[in-house]
């Protein structure tokens, strides 16, 4: 399974410095500017958190590098290979997987077919090698199967690898859409609020999954309103306010930001905090 | 394959191969509904893969089934030679395309038109897709209805008769064959070879089903979006869907064509394709064991009810005629099955497991 | 210029009765996401029973117009109660079923609704008495009829009472309430049994008033009369836009004028290769072309919100 590490190297040469960079990215919903000349960077395997206040954008963003949502302007770039994220298909074969803040599974398949899928796009056996059932598309099932049961492995899933989809508790279900999108090899997962419903006791085994996945050499950005987790987890955060980039940094660094502080909490907060 | 399992797959397929037998002594006309129940088997797989695999609602399938027939009807008939003294010249013997030629024909051109009709649809939301489909198939029906003028392409609606049966290694299965002591009539011998077809589309059905196809088409009927988001060229998956699902049409369409001997626009109303629909959710979406059940409920039954309710007829004054008896009973088994049974009558099995399901479940 | 006039009008009448029969059509689908197929079969149902109650009443010595509202009436009450029933019986226990399931069950009441007429009505077609004057009227070169006239007026008319409905009662804003957000309008209070159960009857009494109108206006009826105005009036509700009120009736008379034009036109457009046969499938062809270049439809749609 040498594809289960990350492949690096692949744009012939030293790695680019940035995985991910974006900049300039705006849209314009109606009369609402969701987004202003929106940056951001993100390292080669570093977790990456984007917060802010509800409306600012956060989502908006996301759809957009994913392909969900045309923007109107922006440079989008992953692994040195400029995108043009608009087709959602062509997003997630250059590298970028993603899940959905309210989980989209295919839910009348089982839990290994889910996975399975995510295989798909790195898997090139045509319908008439299925249909003769010749050894070339006998090898690659048996391929597909071992690297959909090795992900659930990863995840913890693998006891139900038989379960129909929508019969998983919520916290699975999320652990499930997470393999499916590891299965795509991407270069980069993007999680929409991954931790949304979730105790204290599967915050926990979340954070150690990510954990795992950076491990693995990839990156991860994700969208969460869980402050600490976000705080704990990642190694920079950007921030959003109302469709603008107001910081950028270490978790550290953010929490300290006057600017930050003003977005959530108000000026009252700030005078507290500067004293 | 398990042992019970083999059991009964031998079970069924020796009772498969003597059920002609077994039944024509009670008359050709039973045979005969068993050869036409196989073709609207062979029409449901088809339909199947559209709308039980990847979730495309097509109300128009009649169409390909209609390009089939017709395709064959010209190309085996004496219809175009006699319209067109060219083509009568270019053919003297007339126009007989044979068996081996016409069903790959069929089903090429059905599917070519299967991804023209197709490619308008891939961005519609579940309805219209079923009400644009439905539109075609109905284009399709008044063209054939019409290309009698300027030039005589379809007879219209006098439809195109004389059409050749079906010639196998040899064998006229118009005709009585006498072969080993046995003498095999034409509805026999029509059986078979539509048997033989509806087992390899069978085969050919499961085998896409647990592929990678199967699976991203499954994936695009269960969440079209989320399918993208892994990458899926989802229109590339559906013009797939609908290129070979419209092919087995095409096939169907052949083999009606050649059994029946006569085609027009008649039987290739909007009822059919409802009919089609019908049986593939009746019996089962996207499970092929269900699927040939309800086709062959659906098929064979009205016409069974029909051969014995004759008295029926004599008590209502002739209202309730066979016809009408057909067409009652296919209405109240939609509504009657879908109200007790809405996931169909034999739908792929469910693994629940014993942990009750939380939040997300499909509403 | 000589038939434009007149198809013109031949449009309108077309249009008129598209309208009403796409308004039920529209309303079903805003409210629960169903295409109603059985709904051409309520215009048939209530065409015939019009037809019934004429032909008994034929010779009391009621005049033509009085026997008219009667008829009309009755075809209201009958078709309403249809209507009520089928969905309670047929649609409800279906509501959380999986999508297909009740599309099913819509086509499958279609044809026993159809079988069912034919059973009881003989399947032979019947002469519908006229009823109203029926002396050629001139209109702009035109020829037209008292018939005719009445119909676009009633249609009108209906439809300024369907919208005072929609927008002043407090029927009509449960209406709209449960098509935008069922879930949050029943936390507001209103029933949606209740809200569905009205749409299905109010469809259902337009939907008679077509039936009764193309009964009047063609003269025949037959219990295959309201399969394909069925269909092309829900074409017609597409095309203005799914959900949406005024998109019905928009789409409605729209589609009746571009088939009439359609039909006058094809032979000259064509240079006499296509003749107004294919008259049936312009409402398909503009369907296509409309949902091609704009999906949501003439005046966009307008269906609940699920999520």
């Amino acid at each position: 399974m040498s594809w289960f590490r990350v492949r690096t190297g692949a744009t012939g040469g030293s790695e680019p410095a940035e995985l991910l960079q974006v900049s300039g990215v705006s849209k314009r919903f109606g009369g609402v500017q969701a987004l202003s000349e929106v940056a951001l960077s993100i390292h080669p395997g570093e977790i990456h958190g984007l917060i802010g206040p509800n409306g600012a954008g956060k989502t908006t963003f996301f759809n957009v590098i994913t392909g969900l949502v045309p923007a109107d302007h922006g440079r989008f770039v992953l692994a040195g290979r400029p995108y043009e994220p608009k087709l959602v298909h062509k997003v997630a074969a250059a590298g970028i997987a993603r899940t959905f803040q309210n989980i989209r599974l295919f839910a009348d398949m089982t839990v290994l077919d889910n996975v399975r899928v995510g295989r798909h796009v790195r898997t090139k056996v045509s319908w008439w090698h299925a249909v003769l059932r010749s050894p070339v598309f006998k090898r690659e099932e048996a391929e597909i199967r071992r690297d959909a049961l090795a992900l659930l492995d990863f995840v913890g899933l693998a006891a139900r690898a038989r379960q129909t989809a929508h019969t998983l508790s919520y916290g699975d279900q999320r652990r499930l859409e997470i393999a499916r999108a590891l299965a795509t090899e991407p270069r980069l997962l993007a999680l929409d609020e991954p931790a949304a419903g979730m105790n204290a006791t599967e915050k926990l085994q979340l954070r150690e999954l990510i954990e795992r996945i950076r491990a693995q050499g990839r990156a991860v950005l994700l969208i969460e309103h869980d402050v600490k987790l976000v705080m704990g987890l990642c190694d920079r955060v950007t921030v959003l306010d109302q469709g603008r980039l107001i910081a950028q940094g270490t978790p550290a660094q953010v929490q300290r930001d006057p600017a930050v502080i003003l977005a959530y909490l108000g000026t009252g907060a700030v005078q507290e905090a500067g004293a | 394959m398990t042992r019970s399992k083999l059991i009964i797959f031998v079970l069924a397929a020796v009772l498969l191969a003597v059920l002609p037998f077994v039944v024509l002594p009670l008359g050709q006309a039973w045979v005969r509904i068993l050869d036409t129940a196989l073709i609207y088997i062979l029409l449901a797989l088809g339909l199947n893969i559209v709308v039980g695999y990847a979730g495309l609602l097509d109300l128009g399938y009649v169409a390909f089934y209609a390009v089939g027939a017709y395709l064959f009807a010209l190309l085996a008939s004496p219809h175009l030679a006699e319209t067109f003294p060219a083509v009568a010249q270019a053919f003297p013997q007339g126009l007989h395309l044979p068996f081996w030629a016409l069903i790959p024909l069929g089903a090429g051109v059905a599917a070519i038109f299967g991804v023209l009709l197709g490619a308008p649809t891939l961005k519609l939301r579940g309805d219209y897709l079923a009400i644009v489909t439905l539109g075609f198939g109905e284009i399709v029906r008044v063209f054939l209805n019409n290309l009698d003028a300027p030039v005589n392409i379809t007879n219209g609606p006098k439809g195109v008769g004389s059409i050749d049966p079906l010639r196998v290694f040899g064998v006229n299965l118009g005709e009585t064959w006498e072969v080993a002591g046995l003498s095999l009539p034409s509805v026999t011998l029509y059986y078979y070879v539509f048997l033989a077809l509806v087992v390899v589309a069978v085969i050919i059905s499961l085998r896409l089903q647990d592929s990678r196809l199967g699976r991203a088409w499954m994936a695009i009927r269960e969440d079209e979006l989320a399918a993208k988001a892994m990458g899926l060229n989802t229109r590339n998956l559906k013009l797939l869907a609908f290129g070979l699902g419209a092919a087995f049409g095409g096939v169907g369409g052949v083999l009606f064509a050649s059994f029946q001997g006569f085609v027009s626009p008649e039987s290739f109303t909007l009822h059919e394709s409802v009919l089609m629909v019908a049986m593939v959710v009746l019996g089962g979406l996207g499970h092929v064991p269900g699927v040939i059940l309800g086709a062959f409920l659906l098929a064979a039954l009205p016409e069974v009810l029909r051969h014995v309710a004759t008295p029926l007829q004599a008590m209502t004054d002739g209202r309730l005629d066979p016809a009408i008896l057909r067409q009652l009973m296919i209405a109240l088994a939609m509504i009657g099955i879908m109200l007790k049974r809405p996931r169909g009558l034999w739908p792929a099995p469910r693994h629940e497991s014993a942990s009750p399901s939380a939040a997300g479940s499909k509403a | 210029m000589d038939i434009f006039i007149q198809q013109l009008i031949n449009g309108l009448v077309l249009g008129s009765m598209y309208a009403l029969v796409a308004l039920g059509y529209t309303m079903v689908y805003g409210i629960i996401n169903l295409i109603n197929f059985a709904h051409g079969e309520v215009l048939m149902v209530g065409a015939l029973v019009s037809w019934t109650v004429v032909t008994l009443l034929e010779s009391s010595g009621i005049p033509g117009w009085a026997l008219l509202l009667l008829s009309l009436l009755a075809a209201m009450v009958v078709c309403a109660s249809l209507n009520f029933l089928i969905e309670k019986l047929a649609y409800r226990p279906l509501r959380s079923a999986p999508r297909l399931a009740p599309l099913i069950t819509a086509m499958g009441m279609s044809l026993l609704l159809q079988t069912l007429a034919m059973i009881l009505w003989k399947p032979d077609y019947k002469p519908y008495p006229i009823l109203l004057p029926d002396d050629p009227i001139e209109i702009l070169g035109a020829t037209t009829n008292m018939v005719q006239i009445l119909i676009v007026l009633t249609t009108a008319v209906t439809l300024c009472l369907l919208m005072l409905l929609i927008n002043g009662t407090r029927l009509g804003r449960a209406m709209r309430a449960t098509a935008e957000n069922p879930r949050v309008a029943q936390l507001m209070g209103v029933r949606p049994d209740h809200v569905i159960s009205a749409t299905f009857i109010i469809g259902a009494v337009l939907a008679a008033l077509a039936g009764v109108m193309w009964a009047a206006n063609y003269g025949s009826v037959q219990h295959t009369m309201g399969f394909l105005p069925g269909l092309k009036a829900f074409t017609a509700a597409v095309f203005g836009g799914i959900g949406n009120l005024p998109g019905a009736m928009v789409g409605g008379v729209s589609l009746g004028i571009i088939e009439a034009m359609g039909a006058g036109y094809i032979g000259d457009l064509t240079g006499g290769v296509l003749g107004s046969h294919y008259q049936d499938i312009f409402a398909f062809a503009v369907l296509i072309l409309v949902l091609t270049l704009r999906p949501q439809g003439l005046l966009g749609e307008r269906v609940s919100d699920r999520a």
